[in-house]
């Protein structure tokens, strides 16, 4: 397959997601901001958005007061933050309008579809009109493309690129959205003399679907260290760390074929890291520095794939 | 207008007396038909146009809008002794123009033999880059699209060759896909030749013009990519004949062979079905500031490294300045009588022609030697006091940039349109196949002018297309239009008994 045909559907993939858990976040983080808090907290709040889709810099660049509604419109609509669910749905279609031919009709007609709807959307004041019912909206037009590239593409390199962005993606920001969340509400349990606020973890579970696993797995009050397990090692919960790799490394040594590539290794090495790791030693680590060291692994594991397979330069 | 509109052949009444044969069967369903019902069937073709995204965009219009060609519902059609003739006489002249091509980038026979001028090296088509390349097979046009106009029963005339990367094939294999779902049974009571095999026999041929050695040869279309007017038709090619469709990027040149970057590392080119013009194929040699195509590619190329399709070079044979030699190429290469006729030509570098040509405007239709698509060009019975004027300007500040031909009567045919079924002027282009053999596909992109009265069948000027029914025999529709008479003439006398 041309390079460039894989490099749009991974691309297209990565968007989608992408899209997917900006919408995810800003839903919980809108929700937790409905609780009564001091004004304060709330800012803190939204600051921590900012700092998961990392585009602190976008922001202030753009806004002077850091409020909801600002955040909001930065993270859905403005053009020119790259992160924004209007940029990232835009670049999903862009790619995607690339290589219709390389994909199902069917994909390419939920790919426009989902654009031509998004323009409803923007029409609108989200924060009056309803914020939460976008981002069920986003959700789930991202199941939908996950299902219909499931459901209809042949399972040939094309099907690998897209569901390799996927996972990449999640992988990301996954470990983000964990890692920010961590630094920010750690400090105030310990201020809180060991306190867990309930309602800030059981916000991060949420956001990536997994308040209901936790419920299932633990059965148990909702501690750091057992969200971070359930999100960082368990391979069962479909957004965590291990699950995202362990889609990852089959899909590299397929395409791969019989090649060695660095792109293999690396995912090889890091899947071992979670499959075999224990929380008991990433706490002892750090989990901040564990997080932190593989969002870098991860983005020189995406640096790798692009090198290998999705330019091939001479 | 309604006057000499008598005077115009039509594809289906002729000089307006009987039906001609081929047509009365089909005139005969026509006239059962409601044309509500027929506007109906083109309204569900725009749809279905549109869903599968058959449109193009128009050079010049604001912001790239998309547009379909308006496609039109009653077929264009072609007896089967008609084609023998225009299929012959088509092959016959790529056959020729092939040989020129060969000829003019190696001996120049047909310059030391004093037909063709000596100038002609000085032709900006002509590509010096080319001299002593060998190319496979010596094909030259690999697709080549002659286009046809008809005058009377009798009388087709070459409008011009189009040999550099001809266009429009793609509306002919939809436009037959589109009329066998409108109107199926039609096409059990016709015995219309299948055109369906046309990307398989363009793939046959392209695989057979790799460098000798190579067996299982690597065939790309490249395109100038997905904002090109053309692209739908690039992108469906490439889907019909399986092939790669690439972008100048995904090309690069190494040791002396082209490689496309693939996911599993560099992949060997050997034929490149490009559709991308000379200019802009290589900017070490072209354009230098060319995006679209790969740079070290012509040198591949003239080394045997890699096939291209067209070749390149391959303007200097369709430039009109060359076109009025064509009949004379095809005696000097094949020693054969031309089969199909040029347009007499006035050639404006001749002084007699220019006088004649200056005094005549408003009955000649004028054209640039150098240009294509109905842009540089004055249709005189139909253009204002003030075109007229502008366009003697221009050429006489460079006659040789121009030729002029009398405006020929193009023949009608019947026409889907707001005031109903009316004949508007129509052309042919067949498109001819070049590989170890030259053949044609039964059927071409019959172009229609939509306006009233105008002659200009280009899509980017308003022209739209329909069906090309060619019949692979003619007794069997006048077997069953004889057979239907009579049985309607059954019907009709049951009634009045």
């Amino acid at each position: 397959m041309l390079s460039r045909t894989a490099d749009h559907l991974y691309w297209m993939a990565r968007y989608i997601e992408r899209t997917e858990n900006v919408a995810r976040v800003l839903d919980v983080t809108y929700n937790m901001s409905l609780l009564p808090s001091d004004s304060s907290n709330e800012e803190e709040l939204w600051d921590t958005v900012l700092e998961i889709a990392g585009i602190r810099d976008i922001y202030d660049a753009t806004y002077k007061e850091l409020n909801a509604a600002n955040v909001i419109k930065h993270l859905v609509m403005d053009s020119h933050n790259p992160s924004s669910i209007y940029s990232s749905l835009r670049s999903a279609r862009e790619n995607a309008r690339a290589v219709r031919v390389a994909m199902t009709t069917e994909t390419w007609e939920n790919m426009n579809t989902l654009w031509l709807e998004f323009g409803q959307y923007i029409k609108q004041d989200l924060t009056k009109t309803g914020l939460s019912e976008f981002c069920e909206w986003v959700k789930s037009r991202s199941h939908l493309f996950r299902g219909v590239c499931f459901g209809t593409m042949l399972r040939d390199e094309a099907f690998s690129f897209v569901r390799l962005g996927t996972f990449m993606e999640r992988a990301d920001n996954t470990a983000r959205l964990l890692d920010v969340k961590y630094e920010f509400l750690i400090p105030m349990q310990e201020a809180n003399d060991g306190a867990v606020d309930y309602y800030e973890w059981s916000a991060v579970l949420r956001s990536v679907s997994a308040f209901q696993a936790y419920q299932k797995v633990y059965r148990d009050a909702i501690e750091p260290m057992k969200v971070s397990e359930l999100l960082i090692l368990r391979e069962d919960m479909p957004r965590s760390l291990h699950a995202c790799y362990a889609e990852i490394m089959p899909i590299l040594r397929q395409v791969a074929g019989s090649r060695q590539t660095e792109a293999e290794r690396l995912a090889g090495q890091m899947h071992a890291k979670l499959h075999y790791g224990r929380m008991l030693d990433i706490v002892r680590d750090g989990v901040h520095h564990f997080l932190d060291e593989f969002i870098l692994a991860n983005r020189k594991l995406g640096e790798e794939i692009q090198r290998n397979f999705l330019s091939a330069t001479a | 207008m309604t006057q000499s509109a008598k005077q115009f052949f039509d594809e289906m009444q002729g000089y307006g007396g009987n039906v001609r044969a081929i047509y009365q069967a089909y005139k005969h369903w026509l006239s059962d038909v409601p044309t509500q019902q027929l506007a109906a069937k083109r309204a569900e073709a725009e749809v279905l146009f549109r869903r599968v995204g058959i449109t193009f965009n128009v050079y010049g219009e604001e912001d790239g809008a998309e547009r379909l060609i308006p496609f039109d519902v009653i077929p264009r059609m072609i007896s089967a002794s008609e084609w023998a003739h225009l299929s012959k006489g088509a092959v016959q002249r790529v056959r020729a123009l092939n040989m020129f091509l060969h000829d003019i980038y190696h001996d120049q026979e047909i310059i030391k033999a004093g037909i063709v001028p000596h100038s002609i090296l000085s032709n900006a088509q002509y590509r010096p880059e080319m001299v002593g390349v060998n190319v496979p097979n010596q094909v030259y046009a690999h697709v080549a699209g002659i286009d046809l106009v008809r005058t009377s029963e009798s009388q087709f005339y070459v409008l011009e060759d189009n040999l550099r990367t001809p266009s429009g094939v793609s509306y002919m294999l939809e436009d037959r896909k589109m009329m066998m779902r409108l109107f199926p049974d039609l096409f059990k009571k016709y015995p219309i030749a299948p055109v369906e095999h046309y990307p398989h026999v363009l793939l046959n041929n392209l695989r057979s013009v790799a460098q000798t050695g190579v067996t299982d040869p690597t065939v790309v279309l490249l395109s100038p990519g997905a904002y090109n007017s053309a692209y739908f038709e690039h992108a469906f090619l490439a889907q019909q004949m399986g092939i790669e469709l690439v972008e100048g990027q995904d090309l690069f040149v190494r040791n002396n062979a082209v490689y496309m970057r693939t996911t599993q590392g560099p992949q060997r080119v050997d034929v490149i079905y490009r559709r991308i013009d000379d200019d802009f194929l290589d900017p070490l040699v072209f354009k230098p500031d060319s995006l679209l195509g790969v740079p070290g590619l012509l040198s591949v190329y003239r080394n045997g490294g890699v096939t291209l399709a067209n070749a390149v070079g391959t303007g200097v044979a369709d430039d009109k300045a060359t076109y009025i030699y064509v009949p004379e190429m095809i005696k000097f290469y094949l020693g054969e009588s031309p089969i199909l006729q040029n347009v007499p030509t006035y050639q404006l570098s001749k002084e007699d022609d220019l006088a004649y040509v200056l005094d005549h405007l408003p009955e000649l239709v004028v054209k640039e030697v150098q240009g294509s698509g109905g842009y540089g060009m004055l249709v005189g019975p139909t253009a204002s006091k003030q075109e007229i004027e502008e366009f003697r300007l221009r050429i006489v500040s460079k006659p040789s940039n121009y030729i002029a031909q009398p405006t020929l009567a193009l023949s009608t045919c019947p026409t889907l349109v707001d005031q109903g079924i009316a004949p508007r002027h129509v052309d042919l282009r067949p498109f001819v196949l070049s590989g170890k053999t030259v053949s044609v596909v039964p059927g071409g992109l019959s172009r229609v002018a939509l306006k009233e009265g105008s002659l200009v069948v280009n899509s980017s000027q308003g022209g739209g297309t329909k069906d090309t029914w060619v019949l692979e025999r003619d007794d069997v529709c006048v077997d069953t239009a004889q057979s239907q008479m009579a049985a309607q003439q059954m019907n009709q006398e049951a009634v009045i008994c």
